[in-house]
């Protein structure tokens, strides 16, 4: 997998470490002290990269062996039959799932954490949004199960009369027809997601809002502009990649989040046209979800499901790294 | 300046249509009133309906009444402002209500006895038991996993604000936000995968090392945000004292940051306090009382909050536990957050003045 | 177009500290008045109460009157924002927004305001740029950000972007104190020749300049650290440079304090 090849790449074993000792015993004394603390301190970053390249070969490792036993295609399959011999699974309908539970999350956060961060920056009188954005701190901490246990007992229940008015007027677009069922889907799944992400792309949004030199805005607001008119001429345009990053950690978590999903969609393995219907899984929720009944042909199966999960956020979150990387720089030059 | 004359919209005067400071309350309160005149006509039950009824009308409203007293400008300004604010209400209420819910539905349960017992015999679906076992657990699994995280993570960090310099540094930086992205759950395959190899069956510290996992990069940005804030001088004045570096680190740096640091531990603890998913593949629950996190199943409160809810086929009982549950979960978590905020106020460095 | 300035009686605060106290002055149209005085005696707090910019700032307010002609800035109904469409600003560093081009900068402020044809946005930009003595200098690169520019063409598109929207009176926050000397003398001819036009009211640190481009001057002072602002005296620049009525006026000016 090209993930393996990146981590040997970034960290090559043996050549670099010796390099980079020579340097550092230029410049410290070679006192036993100092060797022993400088040796401590390199070997746990040390150990950070190998923890990362044994995540990513092991994985791969594992999920080889189950691939290589798949009867049915891995990547288009509509199956997930791992106890059986033999095997027949594919990531079809998880890749399904997961992308439009996110994308429902992400098209529902993004503006209003967006908003609330200029809420937090530009709006809320200023004895409010102290207090606010510490409740926001806080609510990025609350476990995710608790979010599982109040979604599938608080947010399920409530959701029938809006499937029932979707259903009402939007029922013949065929994406919110709805059946009558429990309304434990997809779009359920989406809005609790988006309850969940909401928090930390507040929490970066905002931060970025706060960086806006004043002197941008006091340039706007001397041109004579309404306070959203310096919001759109100097606030969102320096922000703009800001929130993007944002926006993509908070991605990165919705891809990956197990035990909200889990408790609150009511899975099958078919892709369905509408977001009401139960039904569908993403590859987080069928691991927690099958785990308990897979046999040791099975876990591996679920690793190898594992393992494209984790390439998928590696690459979003190491975009998001990227957009931010390249701010800083460009902020910089500017500042 | 002829050109500008001719298309200039603006007022002669300063003074322009105005509308008056209590406008928005008015408004808002005249949609409320619409809406739920609007809900009681047509018969819609849920109050969310009313509420988001509610919101657009005072939206649409503001826009066509400001439009026609302040022009299109003053009216998207104002449009703008009560959008920001309905989401910020839009945000409040699920927020809100998760708490509330939790609150309120986890006390019932919630006592001494809830606390000191473990489920033991008592059925799923029975009333009785507790969460002791899981505390035991949660506590063993956590505090094993910040006794590898925390100097991993901290040691990392002094290496990369101290030493690091050239390619080495970078992917360790690199690698370290990426490992912030990691899926708990991926981490919990991970440490699967070497069991599966190994043979063993689940155990506590199985699901230490994942947590572990998780724990490390979080320590370590928060410690790097820390180390840098220490000034330069410091380091430079002990250097120039004759001090060996690494006790200059020891002695000067660490503990000028020592309180940003155990703020950032706390907050780390506090998020991996939490996670469910590694736990449930990796130590697999039990209900009863195991002391042992280096063999048999354990059990940890995130995953008995999981199971009470998902293998108890809807009882009460079980469901009330799980509330309980969740307070003190969340409790924990946030008095780990409050204190950790306390630290960071407290010992703060004074940095310029 | 340029409008008198008469201020009676304005005291400002941050919070409950007192920055100014008490000024009352007239600033006659098209003319250049510098503010000149110590560092912190309140001269660009007083130039930011002129286009209501003081209560931007948290804790900012303003008590008295600003008279534009014969309106209060300060009166009831006032709306700030058409308060600062013809009160224009100029700041002490350079901000031309970063993420917009030399063209889109000049033109923010009319797109404000309302539709303009392309062909006349044109006109204007040029025109604007012409006034700011820019437009040979960027005419080949006007969709090219404005942060590629140096500082003091930077601080020169600033000022084509505030007289864009044809302001009456255009408000100068030390603006050649970030700058190198040629830049400086290139904003002081600019000064000469858009005082033809506008009311200028210039902040500035630097005496030879207040007495090279201006026809009346301001002298601040404060009692005391911590204490007000106040507004010692103000005369033809000529007069004050040569022979003012106050002695802490010359004591400033000859360099004895501040």
């Amino acid at each position: 997998m090209d993930i393996s090849t990146k981590t040997t790449d970034a960290s090559p074993p043996t050549p670099q470490p010796a390099a980079a000792g020579k340097r550092g015993a230029a410049r410290s004394t070679s006192r036993p002290g100092d060797r022993i603390f400088l040796g401590l301190s390199r070997g746990s970053g040390i150990l950070l990269l190998v923890i990362m390249a044994a995540i990513a070969v092991f994985l791969t490792y594992r999920a080889s062996l189950a691939i290589s036993k798949d009867h049915g295609n891995f990547l288009t399959s509509f199956e997930w039959n791992t106890n059986i011999d033999p095997p027949v699974f594919g990531i079809a309908v998880l890749a399904f799932g997961t992308v439009v539970s996110s994308v429902i999350a992400m098209a529902l956060a993004v503006p209003i954490a967006v908003a609330i961060a200029l809420f937090l920056t530009h709006y809320a009188p200023r004895r409010m949004s102290g207090p606010v954005a510490y409740v926001v701190d806080l609510l990025a901490a609350v476990p995710s199960i608790v979010y599982g246990l109040w979604g599938a007992l608080v947010l399920v229940p409530h959701m029938n009369g809006l499937f029932g008015w979707l259903n009402d007027y939007f029922g013949w677009t065929g994406i919110f027809s709805w059946d009558g069922g429990a309304p434990r889907s997809m779009l359920t799944v989406g809005i609790l997601l988006a309850i969940m992400i909401l928090p930390i792309i507040t929490n970066v949004s905002r931060e970025v809002f706060r960086q806006v030199p004043q002197m941008h805005e006091e340039a706007a607001l001397a041109l004579g502009a309404t306070r959203w008119e310096v919001i759109r001429m100097a606030v969102l345009p320096f922000g703009r990649s800001g929130v993007i990053s944002a926006s993509m950690l908070g991605l990165g978590r919705a891809l990956g989040e197990t035990m909200a999903v889990a408790t609150v969609l009511s899975p099958d393995f078919d892709i369905h046209a509408s977001l009401l219907n139960p039904g569908g899984g993403t590859f987080a929720q069928n691991i927690a979800s099958k785990f308990g009944e897979a046999t040791e042909q099975g876990r591996d199966a679920l690793i190898a499901s594992g393992l494209i999960l984790f390439v998928i956020t590696l690459l979003v979150n190491g975009a998001a790294r990227a957009i931010i990387a390249r701010r800083k720089e460009y902020s910089g030059a500017n500042a | 300046m002829s050109t500008a004359a001719v298309t200039d919209k603006r007022p002669n005067s300063l003074r322009s249509g105005h509308l008056p400071k209590w406008s928005p309350w008015a408004i808002a309160g005249g949609s409320v009133v619409v809406a739920a005149g609007i809900g009681l006509g047509a018969g819609l039950s849920s109050k969310v309906e009313w509420g988001l009824i509610a919101a657009i009308l005072y939206v649409l409203g503001t826009f066509v009444i400001a439009t026609m007293v302040e022009g299109k400008r003053q009216a998207k300004d104002r449009v703008a402002t009560s959008l920001v604010w309905v989401a910020f209400l839009i945000a409040v209420i699920p927020l809100v209500s998760l708490i509330w819910t939790t609150v309120k539905r986890g006390v019932k349960v919630l006592d001494p006895y809830f606390l000191t017992h473990s489920m033991g015999i008592v059925a799923d679906s029975e009333p009785g038991g507790g969460i002791y076992h899981a505390i035991i657990g949660s506590l063993e699994q956590v505090g094993l996993a910040t006794l590898i995280g925390a100097p991993i993570g901290v040691l990392t960090a002094v290496y990369l604000v101290e030493y690091g310099r050239g390619k080495l540094a970078r992917a360790v930086t690199f690698f370290v936000d990426v490992m912030t992205g990691v899926p708990s759950i991926v981490a919990g395959l991970f440490i699967l995968s070497l069991m599966l190899m190994l043979d063993m069956q689940p155990f506590g510290f199985a699901g230490s090392l994942a947590l572990a996992i998780l724990m490390m990069p979080v320590v370590v940005r928060s410690t790097e945000e820390m180390l840098k804030l220490v000034p330069n001088e410091l380091r430079e004045a002990s250097l120039a004292l004759g001090v060996p570096k690494w006790r200059t680190i020891l002695k000067v740096v660490l503990p000028t940051s020592i309180g940003g640091i155990t703020t950032g531990i706390m907050l780390a603890i506090a998020r991996i306090a939490g996670e469910t998913a590694p736990i449930l593949l990796l130590v697999w629950g039990n209900s009863f009382i195991n002391n042992n996190p280096f063999s048999g199943a354990q059990q940890a409160l995130p995953l008995y909050i999981y199971q009470q809810y998902a293998n108890s086929s809807g009882s009460t009982a079980a469901y009330d536990r799980a509330w309980a549950a969740s307070l003190t979960l969340i409790a924990f978590v946030m008095i780990l957050n409050l204190v950790a905020r306390g630290i960071a106020r407290w010992k703060a460095p004074k940095t310029g003045r | 177009m340029a409008k008198r300035i008469d201020v009676s009686g304005l005291t400002a605060y941050y919070g409950s500290h007192k920055a100014i106290e008490d000024i009352s002055m007239t600033v006659e149209p098209r003319s250049v008045t510098a503010f000149i005085g110590p560092s912190g005696c309140g001269k660009s707090t007083f130039l930011r109460t002129l286009n209501r910019m003081h209560e931007v700032t948290p804790g900012g307010r303003v008590e008295g009157k600003v008279l534009l002609d014969d309106e209060d800035l300060y009166g009831a109904g006032v709306d700030p924002v058409s308060v600062r469409r013809e009160v224009g600003m100029v700041f002490q560093r350079p901000n031309p927004f970063p993420t917009m081009s030399i063209f889109d900068n000049v033109a923010a402020g009319l797109r404000l305001n309302g539709s303009y044809k392309k062909s006349q946005l044109n006109d204007i930009v040029e025109k604007s740029l012409k006034g700011a003595n820019l437009w040979n200098e960027v005419k080949d690169r006007l969709n090219k950000p404005g942060s590629g520019l140096s500082g003091g063409q930077q601080q020169r598109l600033c000022i084509a972007r505030a007289i864009a929207v044809e302001p009456k009176v255009l408000l100068m926050d030390e603006p050649c104190s970030a700058l190198d000397p040629i830049s400086t003398l290139a904003i002081e001819d600019l000064i000469g020749e858009l005082k033809e036009r506008f009311t200028i009211v210039i902040v500035t640190h630097n005496m030879q300049q207040a007495a090279r481009v201006s026809d009346r001057t301001a002298f601040f002072n404060l009692a005391a650290v911590g204490q007000p602002g106040r507004l010692i005296e103000i005369d033809d620049t000529e007069r004050i440079f040569s022979n003012p009525s106050v002695q802490a006026t010359e004591d400033y000016i000859s360099g004895r304090f501040g």
